[in-house]
């Protein structure tokens, strides 16, 4: 455990005189204010405090922003020290490749953190600042935000097996860029073909709650939608979160960034320094 | 004494080439053994197999009577790569607290540790304003966490000067007489050749010779050149004497004879006293013995 912890001090030390944490965090604290003043029109009679409505429109946003920042500092997790030449030294201390990785997510982790509590927090007190009623949406602020601690280490897992698979820092840039652009972006829009082209048929009924419970972000954005009651303002494919029940979709959330993590080990374990 | 290094009959290949072919050495505790070949030569590999980086096709390797690269091997090995790298971002100082944390030492003990190497002036700096020099001290540092059994240290002096090469040999002598086995590559003989108490040539991934560097000038043998000043007036006369010798553009003769005759030569030019004005005898130098071993087998 201290060989974790030691792992995570120095990381998030490289994090921090990177400017990972500033930009991280400088990120998600504008584009939740920026939400929070665009998404402060549609409410009033939509029967929810402003907060769940923010929330709402905090996980549109962190669909997108929390694997691209957890891919942006993942990627070069193994390939960066291949490429230095600092991994053959790492290897022959007596720590092992998995606790060289937890060490790593655990920084990321905290950073990914850090920002997201700061953005969603910031955009949580402007909600509260125009309408105190909207402190009855607490629960669900605190349930995106450690809901999106998940969904990052989805990603980073993924981005640390990427890293490991590419062995060189702009191999594994790239692939992780492809996997951004598939997961949260392609994905979406092929399933929203196939739910037009289906009709409300046997796809969007039976296969539709499975695809979008197998990908990490989809089941992020319909737990969040679904445990706030807020699906009916979000529309799209949110509008689908309704059918699924939450324990699903938060199992999804729990077991993917076990998934990934193991991906991640098993990947690393193949480097040959 | 049971060795701290143990290999037998090492093999390693990688797909068609050889790198390793059948290797055996064994180092006792205390012992420190000189690793000498050509780039290619398999030096590297070897190491990297000792610390269980790299997995090997045949052969037995024990260090430390455990396998290499197991945990308990790791304990007490510590190494230090050809080229060490760090994290830029990280000074000195937070790099080696991170390494006493993974061996599981005080990580206050960074500032003595530093000192040891005569870093601490930059024991605050990033590490990526550090030169060749005092990256390569970081990684000597490092070396000397935890008292290691045995030292693995890969081109350890390269971008040190010759007053801190001095220094890391104290540093060496040091932890040997602790009872610390040490296996060093060099490129350096002539530093080698004063400070090891063993030299191992590998050529070609096979050890082509082994021993302490009296051993190896016997076996290998050489020739002993002498060069010989006549005095003025005497030249034609001392070439006369030695047919065999090579007169230079210098006015020197060159001799060269077997270890064997060595003395009879000796007291041969001696005895021509007055027509000889200086005479020097150049044993084979390291290099010499180095190439010869290395340079067997066709190479």
């Amino acid at each position: 455990m201290s060989r974790i912890l030691a792992t995570a001090m120095s990381e998030f030390r490289i994090a921090f005189r990177n400017r990972w944490v500033t930009i991280a965090t400088g990120m998600m604290v504008l584009f939740a204010l920026v939400l929070a003043a665009a998404g402060s029109a549609p409410t009033g009679d939509v029967g929810v405090d402003r907060l769940s409505v923010t929330v709402a429109s905090l996980t549109s946003l962190a669909v997108y922003l929390v694997p691209l920042l957890a891919l942006l500092m993942s990627f070069d997790a193994v390939a960066g020290e291949v490429e230095r030449g600092t991994l053959p030294l790492l290897l022959t201390y007596p720590v092992s490749r998995l606790q060289i990785l937890l060490g790593k997510l655990l920084a990321h982790l905290a950073i990914l953190g850090l920002a997201v509590t700061l953005g969603y927090g910031a955009a949580a007190l402007a909600a509260i600042w125009s309408d105190p009623g909207a402190i009855a949406g607490l629960g669900s602020l605190w349930r995106l935000i450690w809901s999106s601690v998940l969904l990052g280490a989805t990603f980073l897992g993924a981005g640390y097996a990427l890293s490991a698979l590419a062995r060189r820092p702009s191999g594994a840039a790239g692939l992780a860029i492809a996997l951004w652009l598939v997961a949260v972006v392609l994905y979406d829009l092929a399933l929203l073909a196939l739910i037009v082209t289906d009709g409300g048929g046997a796809f969007t009924t039976h296969a539709l709650p499975v695809a979008l419970l197998a990908n990490p972000a989809d089941a992020f954005r319909v737990f969040n939608l679904s445990a706030a009651e807020a699906v009916s303002v979000a529309g799209g494919i949110g509008g689908a979160a309704g059918t699924i029940p939450l324990g699903q979709s938060a199992a999804s959330l729990l077991l993917w960034p076990l998934a990934a993590i193991a991906f991640a080990v098993a990947a690393f374990r193949k480097v040959m320094p | 004494m049971t060795p701290t290094l143990t290999i037998s009959r090492l093999t390693k290949r990688f797909q068609s080439v050889e790198a390793l072919k059948q290797v055996s050495l064994t180092l006792a505790p205390g012992k420190r053994a000189a690793l000498l070949g050509h780039n290619g030569a398999g030096k590297s590999t070897m190491m990297k197999i000792v610390l269980g980086l790299i997995p090997f096709d045949g052969g037995e390797v024990s260090v430390c009577g455990a396998h290499p690269g197991s945990a308990s091997a790791r304990v007490q090995v510590a190494y230090l790569p050809e080229n060490v790298a760090f994290h830029p971002a990280l000074t000195g100082e937070e790099q080696l607290r991170h390494y006493l944390a993974l061996r599981g030492e005080n990580p206050s003990q960074a500032t003595e540790l530093l000192s040891r190497v005569g870093l601490t002036h930059a024991a605050r700096r990033r590490i990526g304003t550090y030169s060749k020099g005092m990256r390569q001290r970081v990684g000597l540092a490092q070396t000397l966490i935890g008292r290691p059994r045995l030292l693995v240290l890969d081109e350890p002096t390269s971008g040190l000067d010759p007053v801190s090469r001095r220094d890391f040999y104290d540093l060496l002598d040091g932890l040997s007489a602790e009872g610390t086995a040490i296996l060093l590559s060099s490129h350096v003989l002539t530093e080698v050749e004063a400070r090891t108490d063993r030299i191992l040539i590998l050529s070609g991934g096979e050890l082509v010779a082994e021993g302490t560097l009296a051993d190896l000038r016997t076996r290998a043998a050489l020739p002993v050149a002498f060069s010989v000043r006549p005095a003025p007036g005497h030249a034609a006369s001392l070439a006369a004497v030695f047919p065999e010798g090579v007169q230079g553009d210098d006015g020197l003769l060159r001799l060269s004879c077997s270890q064997a005759e060595k003395l009879p030569l000796l007291a041969r030019i001696a005895a021509l006293e007055s027509a000889v004005a200086d005479l020097d005898v150049i044993p084979p130098s390291l290099e010499d013995i180095y190439s010869h071993f290395s340079r067997r087998d066709g190479q």
